[in-house]
């Protein structure tokens, strides 16, 4: 366990090459490049978009096509090869990294998340505030000792910084002339603080009984996703803050000097997700909701050992513009929460 | 590594119209040759910057060691895109996607009965072909193939030319409404199969339209066939065709990379979002 | 407030009982202190219907949908949900006879996002007093002042009135509205020189996801299939292929709702990000008074928009375009 006064952070941002981090901008907080002049919102508990565009990005340009009578020839961009800190990752945040994993990871690669995913260090930071939205701990995530390849604590004015994995260990190395060492004791008494205030949050509770990989026909025909859906806006909030939502759309672009193939982030509540050219096999907005809910919480499982795809970030909970979100839906169904 | 994303760029080497609204497009590697191998069932993802991309069944069967080929029907901005191609015309290809049909499995040694609608016989026509070239391998093989007119029958002169005559095989053609140039079978594919009555012991592969299916699956049914000996394709948007952008998800499954092939025992586990 | 919703509801089940509609448009109350999702409740279901300071979620375009089901819907309706209303009549986008519109009173609504910008986080209750939001957190209790807790909108309210209604529940306390001028923000913009305004709507255009939440729950964003959704535009709805195409998005949407928006804010409630939208519309319909006179959307069901009229007064093209550049 290693330690730094709060009043070096530029310091140990500066000195870890390229940054990541919660900055606020036009009032908001999300993850961008850190820089001397940036406001620097370590205490924001959530970013409104996840940091999962670190690795995954809303738009990426996959191919340039140039077409010359009957010939093409295609143009592959480079992948940016500079190693990155993501700093300040919320422990809900970092399992959506393991979600995001299972699909982006398995058999085919996907070559520019998995290039990201090696260049990046995680370094996440516990939460010491968190909020009513929060639910991690109904996905077995601890909040006071959150994952990553170095876990941090901001406690008492200090920063402490505890290396996980090799990679961490590994970036460690190139600050460590800037930390002291120090015992657990102070981390310790910050996790039980965390702890108690965990115990005290209005979601600590929520069960995910009754949902899962096994109850597939069963609740895709519950009758109750008709009232649910009612007032959904069909709307792609819910999916762009989401940290494990994946799907994704591949466009071409004319730019006028050829043809861009781009890759964006898409949303399964939008009408046109699964248009052809004869129709669309969900044509109603019931059935794009239920296709979101069903995916992470019974489709993903299904696939993944039992895994849900959802971290309890809480983001959809305090976004959605009619809050007819996971929590929502969870309790409604769920055998759990009566 | 590969990115699977980025296609490869093939040739448009022969182009045959089939239909008012079908052309078969042969497709080879820049240089010549098969632009990757694949088996019968399994689709390719083509394109043409700029229009956009999509998923198509491989009408040709792996025995042929030239080329690959891609009938089409002309039916959204790409299709139509795709009609207006001369030879040599290069394309994007990347694939091949989707499991295929089990040819090597639980196919062998079977009676098959392929029944096909309109453009539905275009994903049959892979296993047809690659079932006459290993006709000993198989047991009989019945195909009824209908469509709205004759016009509309889809390699009507290979199937007259080459499949008619292939020991072991019969080939089953009607047209939905009379025409004067039609002595053949008249009527709608379902009510032909319930008319000929076959062996319910036979394997089923059927494509076509999806009421057509359904039609076909209750004539099948009536006939005491059995769901887990039935096979069909899926056909969904799908972007990635490799399982990851979510797309053709319906329940557990990915169309894309669980499918094309499903079973009807399969599909009867699965939301009825298709 | 709670007397009012008593009274709503006992209006509603009166209006069921005799058979005058079939079931009430309203909220509902949801998981958090806070949470208030449209709704449609069956007589059975009246118990649910909550109506409180959090409800400011506009019921209007959900009658587009409502209206063409069978049997008649009671709606309740702010004052300026009435002005939306109006807006889709006229547009012939709601059946009126399948609707009976029933006024509610409103003191404002809360915007919980600015208590959460005020640093108040751990929220597990909400008082209100009249002036004053107290809020009970998992860190402690906090207050802040009630008018610097209310959506935008209701800082500029457009009055007590309501512009549609078969009948009304009058309040029983007197409001007084803050009455801010909503064209202040905008007159600040105009002031500005065009590289600073540029800096402002970059910095707030590029924090935008295109997620269409603003296009979704606007009510004059009626369109059954919209212009960003067709794939053969050669534009997108959602991809920022680079920071220009998030700020012709809101550009042109700005454009396609000028001379129809009523000004009810839902775009800026529901911005995950914040960015205060209704700027852009607010300029939109300052320019419109300014050129074809005053002219408020959804006061009526009957008057002829100034895009959509020609007089002989109206100004001539070079004077919209000259001017400021």
């Amino acid at each position: 366990m290693f330690k730094l006064s709060m009043d070096r952070i530029q310091e140990l941002l500066s000195s870890l090459g390229t940054v990541l981090a919660p900055v606020e901008s036009a009032g908001q907080v999300n993850f961008g490049v850190w820089s001397a002049d940036a406001t620097l919102r370590l205490d924001a508990l959530h970013t409104v978009k996840s940091p999962k565009d670190a690795f995954f990005p809303q738009t990426e340009e996959l191919a340039r096509f140039k077409l010359e009578g009957k010939n093409i020839s295609v143009g592959v961009p480079e992948i940016k090869d500079e190693p990155f800190v993501l700093f300040g990752v919320r422990a809900c945040d970092a399992r959506s990294f393991d979600i995001l994993d299972r699909v982006f990871l398995s058999d085919p690669v996907d070559v520019g998340y998995a290039t990201r995913r090696n260049l990046g260090t995680v370094v996440t930071l516990a939460c010491s505030r968190p909020g009513e939205t929060c639910f991690c701990q109904t996905f077995g995530i601890d909040p006071s000792e959150p994952a990553g390849d170095v876990s941090t604590w901001i406690d008492g004015g200090f920063l402490y910084w505890k290396p996980v994995t090799e990679k961490g260990e590994k970036l460690t190395e190139t600050v460590k002339a800037l930390f002291e060492e120090t015992d657990d004791s102070a981390v310790e008494a910050a996790k039980a603080n965390i702890r108690a205030i965990l115990d005290r949050l209005p979601l600590k509770d929520l069960s995910l009984e009754g949902w899962g990989g096994d109850v597939l026909m069963e609740k895709f025909s519950d009758e109750k996703w008709e009232e649910i859906s009612s007032a959904c806006l069909g709307c792609g909030t819910c999916t762009f803050v989401c940290p494990t939502c994946q799907c994704y759309d591949i466009r071409d672009f004319d730019t006028g000097n050829g043809v861009q193939r781009y890759r964006c982030w898409d949303s399964c509540m939008y009408k046109d997700f699964t248009m052809m050219a004869h129709g669309t096999p969900r044509p109603t907005q019931l059935q794009r909701f239920r296709q979101r809910f069903m995916h992470k919480l019974v489709y993903f499982p299904s696939n993944n050992e039992g895994m849900f795809s959802c971290v309890g970030c809480g983001r959809c909970v305090a976004k959605c513009p009619v809050s007819s979100h996971i929590v929502k839906v969870i309790k409604t169904f769920g055998e759990g929460n009566k | 590594m590969n990115n699977s994303l980025i296609p490869m760029l093939g040739v448009v080497t022969a182009i045959r119209r089939d239909t008012p609204d079908v052309k078969t497009f042969r497709v080879e590697a820049i240089g010549g040759g098969k632009c990757f191998e694949h088996i019968p069932g399994q689709c390719a993802m083509l394109s043409i910057p700029g229009v956009s991309e999509a998923m198509f069944s491989i009408t040709s069967s792996p025995t042929v060691k030239e080329y690959q080929e891609f009938s089409i029907k002309k039916c959204g901005v790409l299709t139509e895109w795709l009609h207006q191609m001369e030879v040599g015309q290069q394309v994007t290809i990347r694939g091949p996607y989707g499991n295929g049909f089990p040819v090597e499995g639980d196919l062998k040694g079977k009676d098959l009965l392929f029944i096909a609608g309109g453009i539905g016989l275009a994903p049959l026509h892979s296993v047809i072909n690659y079932v006459r070239d290993n006709r000993e391998n198989y047991g009989t093989v019945d195909v009824v193939y209908g469509s709205r007119s004759a016009d509309d029958l889809v390699d009507l002169r290979e199937i007259q030319e080459e499949w008619i005559g292939t020991p072991g095989l019969n080939v089953h053609l009607t047209i939905d409404r009379p025409q004067d140039s039609w002595d053949g079978h008249v009527g709608f594919v379902p009510s032909y199969v319930t008319e000929l009555g076959f062996d319910p012991n036979k394997t089923v592969l059927v494509c076509g339209p999806p009421i057509m299916i359904k039609f076909v699956l209750k004539a099948l049914m009536d006939l005491g066939f059995s769901r887990t000996n039935i096979y069909t394709t899926m056909e969904l948007r799908m972007k990635c065709a490799i399982g990851k952008c979510g797309r053709c998800n319906i329940g557990d499954k990915y169309v894309c990379k669980d499918g094309p092939v499903f079973r009807f025992d399969e599909l009867d586990e699965l939301p009825n979002e298709y | 407030m709670q007397a009012i919703a008593e009274k709503i509801k006992a209006k509603a089940l009166e209006l069921l009982e005799n058979g005058t509609v079939n079931r009430v448009l309203g909220w509902e109350d949801g998981e958090m202190p806070y949470d208030r999702t449209p709704a449609v409740f069956t007589k059975d279901e009246l118990a649910e219907l909550k109506y409180d300071h959090f409800c400011g979620a506009n019921l209007s375009k959900y009658l587009i949908a409502e209206t063409k089901k069978d049997g008649k819907v009671l709606a309740l309706l702010k004052p300026c949900d009435t002005y939306s209303f109006n807006q889709l009549i006229k547009e012939h986008r709601i059946n009126r006879d399948n609707v009976y519109v029933l006024g509610i009173p409103c003191r404002g609504k809360v915007d919980v996002r600015k208590l959460r910008a005020r640093g108040i986080e751990g929220i597990l209750s909400i008082e209100d007093d009249g002036t004053t939001i107290t809020v009970h957190t998992l860190y402690g209790d906090e207050t802040c002042p009630r008018e610097e807790a209310l959506l935008e909108r209701c800082l500029c309210c457009k009055g007590k009135e309501h512009k549609a209604f078969d009948e009304v529940i009058a309040d029983d306390k007197p409001y007084v509205e803050p009455g801010h001028d909503r064209f202040e923000m905008v007159d600040k913009l105009q002031a500005m020189s065009s590289e600073e305004r540029f800096a402002f709507w970059q910095g707030e255009l590029s924090k935008c996801i295109r997620c269409n939440a603003c296009r979704n729950v606007c009510p004059a964003c009626s369109c059954l299939s919209c212009v960003f959704d067709n794939a053969n535009s050669g534009v997108s709805s959602k991809a920022n292929v680079d920071p220009f195409e998030e700020q012709m998005f809101h550009i042109v949407r700005a454009y396609h709702v000028a001379g129809r928006c009523t000004d009810c804010g839902e775009c800026s409630r529901v911005c995950p990000q914040g960015i205060p939208l209704h700027l852009l519309n607010r300029k939109f319909i300052k320019d419109v008074d300014t050129f074809y006179g005053e002219y408020q959307p959804g006061e009526d069901t009957d008057s002829r928009g100034p895009l959509t009229n020609f007089t002989k007064g109206d100004v001539e093209p070079s004077i919209v375009y000259g001017g400021d550049k």
